[in-house]
């Protein structure tokens, strides 16, 4: 292997790091927020390429009928507590946040996206399709678990993520897709080649990591979230509710997701089922930073990335094995040098 | 004199546990009414289900905010507070966030400052703003006392709930506790004052329930309370050990 070689492979590593890195933070700020390890968000990102490439294809994508039939469930879930509470101003809420934005958003799929829609529009209607099915799937099968322990919610998790598969090949079809991405002819810097694709990822990722880290660290209401995570009891007392919480997280969980899915589309074939081993790397890369530490989370993930490039090169066949296989010694430093949180202390 | 708060046939379940056990109870505007009594008497279940912490039975009505007893969040937007013993601030973030969380509820109301809000809390606080960029997991216990009561006065409550301000407190801070809620009364808080320190408490209150075993026991004026014999027995006698032995004497006469 020589220099040059070395370069395209790093820069392909970033590049596909970088989009690990936008799953790892998301998969953290879930889990600081709601104790919940969400496996389907690498499906979510499956499904965003996947919608995306149906709108260019000029067909309605099949994700307006998951989110329809979420929707109505969570919708349902929700009016029948306002009901059961006799809460007229929650039943208002429930019918706005998973009534209308809803009907919205799958009227505008089905009705507004030509084929001949630019590019652009087609991704933000692809994109709002999706970060809309995360609160979604946070009130029909995190919000009634809330209490549970975090090995309940794994266990949720695994099960909401092998529903979404399932899901996605019946709605979907088996077929894999690559969709359009940052167009361009490639230029040199530093004598390196790099094409605009590989920007706009590490833009784009640069950008979405940098806004969530202002939202949580200056927003009072990004502290709020924090402080429902530190202090449930404390949370509640000064009016934070958890549940707002928990939904408002994975609303941003879910726009990570549709992101990320925008990113990785042109540079890989996705098929329905392409989001566990997605998934899987961005959460090897929040298992670094010991699902907490958000710089270390990244770093993880631009070593999953880097990894896997040159694993492809060397060893194509043994490529995800290769990355996998990385976790463990990680592992075995982080058990030796970090002391464990007391667990239980609320 | 207005009732703020009145519960009637009151009482808290754990399981098979009766932790409150038919309480009626008043609070007036513009007094303390002190709620004592030993540990494990339910003092703490009482004041959590008050606030919409944890389900009860019986009847809870805040006559002057008809609404509030709806949920914690229409309790918080009528200004009742709570301060709970376990303090519950947010360890990891600074004294200052931990304060303008405080006020989080009323981050959308018309006109609503959080400057004039913080400086309020450190004019009665100094201490807080020396440390505001100090981590909340990082003060003393009497420090993390003021911050868990500073973020209940964000909210310039009109009725205070306040769960064992004192305890694990150093006596100086103990005094100190004591002079700033003396403070908030001639404020015009309202307060409801759990206390186990039961002179302190009794010295500054207008009126008193004593709990035991989740029941009241005794209730009435504070200096009446203050004049029983059986409390002066049990609470108020010199020594610790001769109270404990009191209370249990008090517990076997059930």
């Amino acid at each position: 292997m020589n220099t040059d070689v070395a370069l395209i492979l790093l820069q392909d590593g970033l590049v596909s790091g970088a989009v690990y890195v936008l799953l790892a933070t998301a998969l953290v700020l879930v889990f600081s927020v709601t104790r919940v390890v969400f496996v389907p968000q690498g499906d979510l990102v499956a499904f965003t390429a996947l919608t995306l490439s149906a709108f260019e294809a000029g067909q309605p994508p099949g994700t307006v009928w998951i989110l329809i039939v979420a929707a109505a469930i969570a919708l349902a879930l929700d009016v029948i507590e306002a009901v059961r509470l006799r809460d007229r101003l929650h039943a208002t809420r429930s019918l706005l946040r998973f009534g209308l934005v809803p009907t919205v958003i799958v009227m505008a799929a089905l009705f507004l996206v030509p084929k001949t829609a630019p590019l652009a529009w087609k991704m933000a209607v692809s994109a709002a399709l999706i970060a809309c099915l995360g609160p979604l799937i946070y009130r029909i099968v995190f919000q009634p678990l809330a209490a549970a322990s975090p090995l309940v919610l794994l266990i949720a998790a695994v099960a909401a993520h092998l529903g979404l598969s399932s899901i996605g090949l019946h709605v979907f079809g088996a077929e894999g897709v690559r969709t359009e991405g940052f167009s361009g002819a490639p230029f040199a810097l530093f004598g390196m080649i790099v094409t605009p694709q590989a920007v706009g990822v590490l833009a784009s990722s640069v950008t979405v990591v940098t806004a969530l880290y202002v939202f949580f660290r200056f927003s009072l209401r990004g502290r709020a979230l924090l402080a429902a995570a530190h202090n449930r009891r404390g949370a509640e007392i000064v009016g934070i509710s958890t549940v707002a919480a928990g939904r408002t997280v994975f609303l941003l969980t879910g726009i990570a997701a549709a992101i990320s899915g925008l990113l990785i589309g042109p540079t890989t074939t996705l098929y329905y089922d392409s989001g566990f081993l997605l998934g899987l790397k961005g959460f090897v890369g929040a298992i670094v930073g010991g699902m907490a530490v958000y710089p270390l989370a990244a770093a993880g993930a631009l070593l999953v990335g880097t990894v896997e490039a040159f694993a492809s090169f060397w060893a194509s066949a043994y490529r995800d094995v290769i990355v996998f296989l990385v976790i463990i010694p990680v592992l075995f430093w982080r058990s030796v040098s970090t002391v464990a949180p007391e667990d239980g202390l609320e | 004199m207005t009732a703020l708060l009145r519960i009637e046939r009151f009482s808290v379940r754990y399981g098979r546990l009766l932790a409150v056990n038919d309480v009626s109870l008043e609070a007036h505007a513009g007094e303390v009414t002190a709620v004592i009594g030993p540990n494990g008497a339910g003092k703490t279940s009482l004041v959590n289900a008050i606030m919409g912490l944890i389900p009860f039975e019986g009847s809870l009505a805040f006559p002057a905010w008809p609404a509030a007893a709806r949920s914690i969040e229409a309790r918080i937007r009528a200004r009742i507070s709570l301060v709970p013993e376990t303090r519950d601030l947010f360890g990891p973030m600074s004294v200052l966030d931990n304060l303008r969380l405080g006020a989080f509820a009323l981050r959308s109301e018309v006109g609503f400052d959080m400057a004039s809000r913080l400086t309020g809390v450190f004019k009665l606080f100094p201490r807080l703003a020396e440390r505001r960029e100090q981590r909340a997991d990082t003060l003393s216990g009497g420090e993390r006392q003021m911050l868990a009561l500073g973020r209940a006065l964000m909210l310039r409550p009109s009725f205070l709930m306040l769960d064992e301000p004192s305890l694990g407190l150093a006596p100086l801070i103990v005094a100190e506790m004591f002079r700033i809620i003396q403070r908030l009364k001639n404020d015009g808080v309202s307060i409801l004052l759990i206390e186990q320190n039961a002179r302190a408490a009794l010295r500054i209150s207008d009126r008193a329930y004593v709990l035991e075993n989740g029941a009241v026991h005794l209730a009435g004026g504070a200096s009446e309370i203050a004049a029983d014999p059986r409390i002066i027995d049990a609470y108020l006698g010199g020594s610790m050990t001769a109270a404990d032995d009191g209370r249990q004497r008090l517990s076997g006469r059930r």
